[in-house]
């Protein structure tokens, strides 16, 4: 992981080959956020643009709550919506990938520690990545 | 209100609330909540879950470039996320079961605390107190870089900082806040990490605890896309920008307006909480 979390359980490796995997998992890690980001503002922005040239003049009330419609809280609903290319599928999917960012580093540490075989960590790891897979595909 | 007016007025909102809320440290999410319920009458769910949207984009791109400082503690943080992921989840839980008015006031009460802490931020100060049994056995005492090179630190009451770790969970799933002022009292004050490495993986795990909260958001329709849309891209925005902002003198003066105001919105919250005017 980091040169300060993971220098601990791999001093019997060789420092500076240990050093440049520290450096390698550290920037993959770095590219897996900045790209998830990227990608959700880039989507969220599409569907925007697209939202506000179909209906630019819809009165926004929402003062009371209604709940979002079934296609834009279920994933199935949310990619089917926005393959079809409509504003509002395409946030939410931009919506999700930004979620998802998040996890895919969580999911990334389990190979990180699973190669620093430090093995309290992968369980320590697949324990939060088991609680955001409830989150996202448990809880209805 | 059309939907253009609507999403420039909310993205301009959002553009300065995430420039300012990464300028002081106290993060986007703790004005776009009352922003858009007292400002724009929308109602606080829809505000939370468009909140936590724009705290795990802020936290992520910040993240990216603590990764490589080499200050956070990955360690520390992972194992903490097991408590304010469980925290996430019975937070957004209760949101979707307490009152509106309810939510207002913790929100209020919340945000009082978290002006004051920033306000009386300070900058390093717990000393080492030597190794601990559970913290060891966790492999988490760690370096961190410093003037004099790397400097080692041990980390102390686990128990103590799970707990309010998972208290912190809580409110960030049920108020859509980073909460990183009580992330930083677990680690700081309980766990005795050095201040630049409590901030820093407190920041790094905020980003997970906002997202097992957002699927719950989502799944159960709290996340509505014309509201998320332009407070996700304004506070992202805002936030970039402010990261490059360097830190001085204005700054602090910036820091108390900023605190100030927040304490403002706060009782406004707490006021329209109890008279159950929102």
């Amino acid at each position: 992981m980091t040169s300060t979390a993971a220098n601990r359980s791999s001093q019997d490796m060789d420092p500076g080959r240990v050093h440049s995997i520290d450096q390698r998992i550290d920037q993959i890690m770095s590219i897996i956020l900045r790209t998830g980001v990227l990608l959700a503002a880039f989507l969220v922005l599409t569907g925007g643009i697209v939202s506000l040239l179909r209906h630019n003049t819809t009165v926004i009330n929402d003062r009371t709550f209604h709940g979002e419609a079934r296609q834009l809280r279920t994933i199935p609903g949310i990619v089917h919506q926005a393959l079809a290319f409509h504003g509002p599928g395409l946030i939410q999917l931009g919506l999700l990938v930004l979620i998802a960012t998040p996890v895919a580093r969580v999911l990334f540490s389990v190979f990180g520690f699973l190669y620093e075989k430090d093995w309290t960590y992968v369980v320590v790891t697949l324990i939060v990545l088991a609680i955001l897979s409830y989150s996202l595909f448990g809880s209805h | 209100m059309s939907s253009l007016e609507f999403t420039l007025l909310v993205g301009t909102g959002s553009l300065f609330a995430g420039f300012l809320g990464s300028l002081t440290g106290l993060g986007g999410g703790v004005v776009i909540v009352p922003l858009l319920a007292l400002l724009f009458h929308i109602d606080i769910r829809y505000a939370i879950g468009a909140a936590l949207v724009s705290v795990i984009a802020t936290s992520s791109g910040a993240a990216s470039a603590y990764v490589r400082e080499g200050y956070s503690n990955i360690r520390v943080g992972m194992f903490l996320e097991i408590a304010t992921t469980c925290g996430a989840l019975a937070g957004a839980a209760l949101a979707l079961h307490l009152r509106v008015s309810v939510i207002s006031v913790i929100f209020g009460v919340v945000l009082i605390y978290s002006a004051i802490t920033s306000l009386l931020q300070k900058t390093d100060a717990s000393q080492d107190l030597g190794p601990d049994k559970i913290a060891s056995w966790l492999r988490m005492d760690s370096t961190y870089p410093t003037k004099n090179g790397l400097t080692k630190y041990h980390v102390r009451n686990v128990p103590a900082g799970f707990g309010i770790m998972f208290i912190a969970g809580i409110l960030s799933g049920l108020l859509g806040i980073g909460s990183g002022a009580v992330k930083v009292l677990a680690m700081d004050q309980a766990m005795k990490l050095p201040f630049k490495v409590s901030t820093t993986t407190s920041n790094f795990m905020i980003g997970v605890t906002a997202a097992a909260s957002a699927g719950i958001y989502l799944t159960r329709g709290y996340i509505d896309p014309e509201i998320a849309m332009p407070v996700m891209l304004g506070v992202l925005a805002g936030s970039l920008v402010g990261a490059r902002v360097l830190a001085g003198a204005a700054v602090r003066t910036l820091r108390i307006v900023f605190s100030v105001v927040v304490g403002f919105l706060a009782l406004e919250m707490i006021y329209k909480g109890f008279s159950g005017k929102i």
